[in-house]
């Protein structure tokens, strides 16, 4: 029966199996060598594993959205389609303007004004995608009828988070304002959404 | 008897494949006795691609973006009055060295625009090229395609030089090779004559192409470089494009196979030196 | 299971210890392929074969399951959902090409693997369910390659479906309705392409787990070795870890530089050009063949040219089949008692010619059935199967084997190394094989 301190077995004759124990340094060395070698080799061929998960070229090439503007009275919005996701475009009234600018900062969960969410010159034009910044759901109230919460802007059912004129959360899980996604105007009625 | 049998089953079975195999062995060389196989025109007078060498051969090959432009060119202003290049996109246009407001505006430029929906009645409609796009078909379908080519579909050449046997240098040849049917075909095959329609090429495999000469004449593209546009170099470059779009990601892959192989050098050095210092008290 | 002189596993981390009281996970790792494993002292190169297969399967489900993160097993869009992944995903090219290629290598190690049992008679008692276990994960394999190779559906992939379903249309009777059946249509197409996508994935960890009961069935006996000779006590063996761990090292380093050479540098020399054309259904390509891996198999079925009772179709299907099957009774067509063809002066003769024989129909397979070629192919299988049937029987009661050396030791203190296949007889008598 072997034992542990046994561990490499005898060869032919004892004189070399001795000669093991007095010199275990190169050994060792070389196989902590190799051993680390196909450890990093490891790693390194688990990053294209990994990122092969990440948006491919492709996604990530998907453009810009022109939304047209000209059809959107005061007070309506639109839901149009930003790489995938949900796009909210309003015209704001002059009294969700006014709502909007009354509210203190301090009242605010992630404190913006509305001339930060909106373009000089184009205070109306509110364009945010409609993600609700809790756990990712559509809000209501982009379209005509529905639900728009106790703050008049966004309501969304799956949590009860409730979004004001400026798309800002005031009540809910929600942590963040809806997202204003990088856009430019290109002319008075048409903006380039996807694109500072 | 039956377990006689069972014992030499094997045999049996040995001896009947055999036999079966000598009777078809038999059939194989009386027909080859009898009607010994006759060359075709096509097996005698077709050619094997003449070798071509571009810079993006081999392992240590590098892409020649100049050239590259040029046989992108090319194929903007002869091949993709019929050929497709549905696997490469506009923005792809980059890695042979144009920027990206070049890449835009060879979309917005490109002949042939994106189909689209109308977003206010739902009809198809067209839009400009964007440079996310890809590149546009010539023709909507397959059945489109041939009515406009006398029967014949042009083919995609995003994975022409992958898709060919003799790949780039079967390109340059095909496109240079077009020729006057040979007298001395005629004679041996009377039969085989190019039928109207088609144009005799010995680098095609059956010999008859529908395609017509692209390239028949020097200086067809005027190049920007003051590279001679001869029919040859068009020809060589517009191999050469295709090269890069049948595999735009080559020289990251042969990159990446230098890094693997010095790896696995130096990983095979240490693990043979450890397996033999472990082994080395062992006789075997 | 295993020699008396095995190491136990006795764990010095009270982790492991904890572990292993609950769950002897360690203990069977340990056992199997750690320091508790003997292992003859006297193996070859050739005996590094099994793990580089292992290590190959591993490559293919890892780069497959990733794979199939892109993969649309939608005849509209699947040939284009793989050059997505060569052209967009990131790191796409290199996984595609991994798997390409990692397909021919395992069946280059495994070709080699089958080679190495067939030359020392690793398929004799007390291996023969080693072997069959061998043969089932091969044809499992070659099933597992051939649904895989449709995936891109090419013109190469389209045909191939339709030939190799075609095998069962052979069958009397019931072959045409077995064939749609299989196909769930009339020739491949959507559904036939997503039930191939569906085993494909399935198999594999089928594969993985006959591998399992292969490497169990083989710790019963232990490993066989270059001289045939049993095991006879403690100084005829080496623990696994760390000497063949070290060894399977070197090899598993060896196999990743080819793979690599071939992966970075030529990953479509094994492939054929015809699959970057987007299968027609209309339209085959002028020469049509399998992967290189089916070729001598492919050159089999090809051979039968002529009807004879049976339909020559069906004879070239059974033959192909035969061919494989065959490999199922060698343990009892084999009766020598002399396991290593070291010791086989006439056998290994035979068996040099049957490798030849498999290269010529690998070659006739993979070119064009002109007449020579068939020719070639006609003689080369009808040796392909007097081998195993007729000549291997008649040599092993016939032979007079080459003297044994008492013992594994014996033979390695003598010089007569496993690492090369030594023409020298050992002196001394005839010691009997197999306990």
């Amino acid at each position: 029966m072997a034992t542990v301190d046994n561990a490499v077995p005898p060869g032919e004759s004892p004189e070399p199996f001795e000669e093991t124990v007095e010199n275990p340094r190169r050994r060792d060395y070389l196989s902590i060598g190799a051993v680390a070698f196909a450890g990093v080799g490891a790693g390194v061929i688990a990053l294209p594993l990994i990122n092969q998960m990440n948006p491919s070229e492709d996604v990530l090439a998907l453009s810009t959205t022109e939304v047209d503007l000209s059809s959107i009275e005061p007070g309506q919005a639109i839901t149009t389609s930003f790489r995938k996701q949900p796009l909210f475009v309003r015209n704001l009234t002059q009294k969700e303007i006014a709502e909007a600018d009354a509210v203190p900062l301090s009242d605010l969960r992630d404190p913006e004004t509305l001339e930060q969410r909106t373009k000089e010159g184009h205070k109306n034009w509110l364009i945010t995608l409609g993600v609700c910044t809790h756990l990712g759901c559509v809000p209501l109230g982009a379209g005509e009828g529905e639900n728009r919460g106790p703050y008049g802007g966004y309501f969304c059912p799956c949590h009860g988070s409730m979004y004001d004129t400026a798309a800002r959360i005031r009540q809910g899980p929600a942590p963040k304002n809806l997202f204003v996604p990088d856009y430019k105007f290109t002319s008075d009625t048409s903006v380039l959404v996807g694109e500072a | 008897m039956v377990s006689l049998i069972l014992r030499y089953l094997n045999y049996l079975i040995g001896a009947a494949f055999a036999f079966v195999l000598l009777i078809a062995l038999w059939g194989t060389v009386s027909e080859l006795i009898h009607n010994p196989p006759q060359e075709g025109a096509a097996e005698e007078f077709h050619l094997e691609p003449k070798p071509l060498h571009l810079a993006s051969d081999g392992p240590f090959g590098h892409w020649d973006k100049q050239q590259l432009q040029r046989g992108f060119q090319v194929y903007k202003e002869v091949c993709s009055a019929c050929h497709s290049l549905r696997h490469i996109a506009f923005r792809d246009l980059t890695g042979i060295g144009y920027s990206e407001a070049q890449v835009k505006a060879i979309a917005e430029q490109w002949q042939i625009p994106q189909p689209s929906v109308n977003k206010d009645t739902g009809e198809p409609d067209t839009r400009p090229n964007k440079p996310s796009d890809y590149f546009p078909l010539v023709f909507a379908n397959e059945t489109a395609a041939k009515a406009a080519n006398n029967n014949a579909v042009p083919p995609d050449l995003s994975l022409m030089v992958k898709a060919r046997e003799g790949g780039a240098a079967y390109i340059h040849s095909l496109i240079t090779g077009y020729r006057p049917q040979p007298a001395e075909l005629l004679e041996k095959f009377p039969t085989a004559k190019t039928p109207p329609g088609l144009h005799y090429n010995p680098y095609f495999a059956t010999l008859n192409l529908a395609m017509p000469p692209p390239l028949t004449s020097d200086g067809q593209v005027q190049y920007e470089d003051g590279t001679k546009p001869t029919i040859d170099q068009m020809s060589t470059d517009v191999a050469a494009f295709l090269t890069w779009t049948a595999e735009p990601d080559m020289m990251t892959r042969h990159r990446t196979g230098y890094a693997a192989v010095l790896f696995l050098l130096i990983f095979i050095g240490l693990t043979f030196g450890a397996y033999k210092n472990i082994w080395r008290d062992v006789k075997h | 299971m295993s020699f008396p002189w095995a190491e136990q596993y006795r764990p010095k981390n009270p982790v492991m210890r904890w572990l292993d009281e609950k769950l002897p996970l360690p203990r069977l790792a340990y056992n199997a392929i750690g320091a508790g494993y003997p292992v003859p002292r006297n193996l070859n190169y050739f005996w590094n074969f099994g793990v580089l297969a292992g290590a190959a399967l591993a490559i293919q489900i890892i780069t497959g399951v990733v794979l199939a993160m892109h993969y649309a097993a939608d005849s509209a869009v699947a040939f284009d959902s793989v050059e997505h992944i060569m052209r967009d995903i990131n790191a796409g090219w290199f996984l595609r090409y991994a798997h390409a290629t990692g397909a021919s290598m395992f069946f280059i190690v495994v070709y080699t693997h089958i080679f190495r049992g067939l030359y020392y008679g690793s398929y004799k008692a007390p291996r023969e369910m080693v072997w069959l276990l061998g043969v089932v994960i091969f044809l499992l394999m070659m099933a597992t390659a051939f649904m895989g190779y449709v995936l891109p559906w090419g013109q190469m992939s389209f045909w191939g479906a339709q030939v190799i379903t075609g095998f069962f249309s052979a069958i009397p009777i019931v072959g045409e309705n077995i064939r749609i059946w299989l196909l769930g249509g009339y020739a491949p197409d959507q559904a036939a392409l997503n039930r191939f996508f569906s085993l494909h994935y399935l198999l594999p960890f089928v594969i993985a787990g006959v591998i399992i009961l292969h490497i169990w069935a083989l710790h019963i006996p232990g490993s066989s070795n270059p001289t045939g000779v049993e095991v006879k006590g403690e100084q005829d063996t080496v623990p696994f870890h760390p000497y063949y761990t070290a060894k399977d090292g070197v090899g598993v380093g060896v196999f990743l530089l080819v793979f690599a050479l071939i992966l970075f540098f030529a990953p479509n020399y094994l492939g054929h050009p015809d699959n970057y054309i987007p299968a027609n259904p209309l339209s085959t390509p002028a020469h049509i063949v399998p992967e290189w891996y089916f070729w001598p198999f492919y050159a089999i079925l090809r051979s039968f040219t002529a009807d004879f009772i049976l339909p020559a179709k069906l004879w070239g299907v059974l033959a192909m089949f035969g061919s494989i099957l065959i490999l199922f009774f060698l343990p009892w067509l084999d009766k020598s008692p002399v396991r290593s063809s070291n010791y086989r002066p006439v056998y290994r003769i035979f068996l040099g010619i049957l490798l030849i024989d498999v290269l010529v129909l690998g070659w006739v397979g993979g070119s064009e059935a002109t007449p020579t070629y068939l020719i070639l192919g006609q003689i080369s299988a009808a040796y392909y199967f007097l081998h195993f049937l007729v000549i291997l029987p008649i040599v092993s009661a016939l032979e007079r084997p080459r003297p044994l050396p008492n013992s594994i030791t014996e033979a390695v203190l003598k010089g007569e190394s496993g690492s090369r296949m030594s023409e020298t007889a050992v002196g001394g008598e005839q010691a009997a094989p197999a306990e």
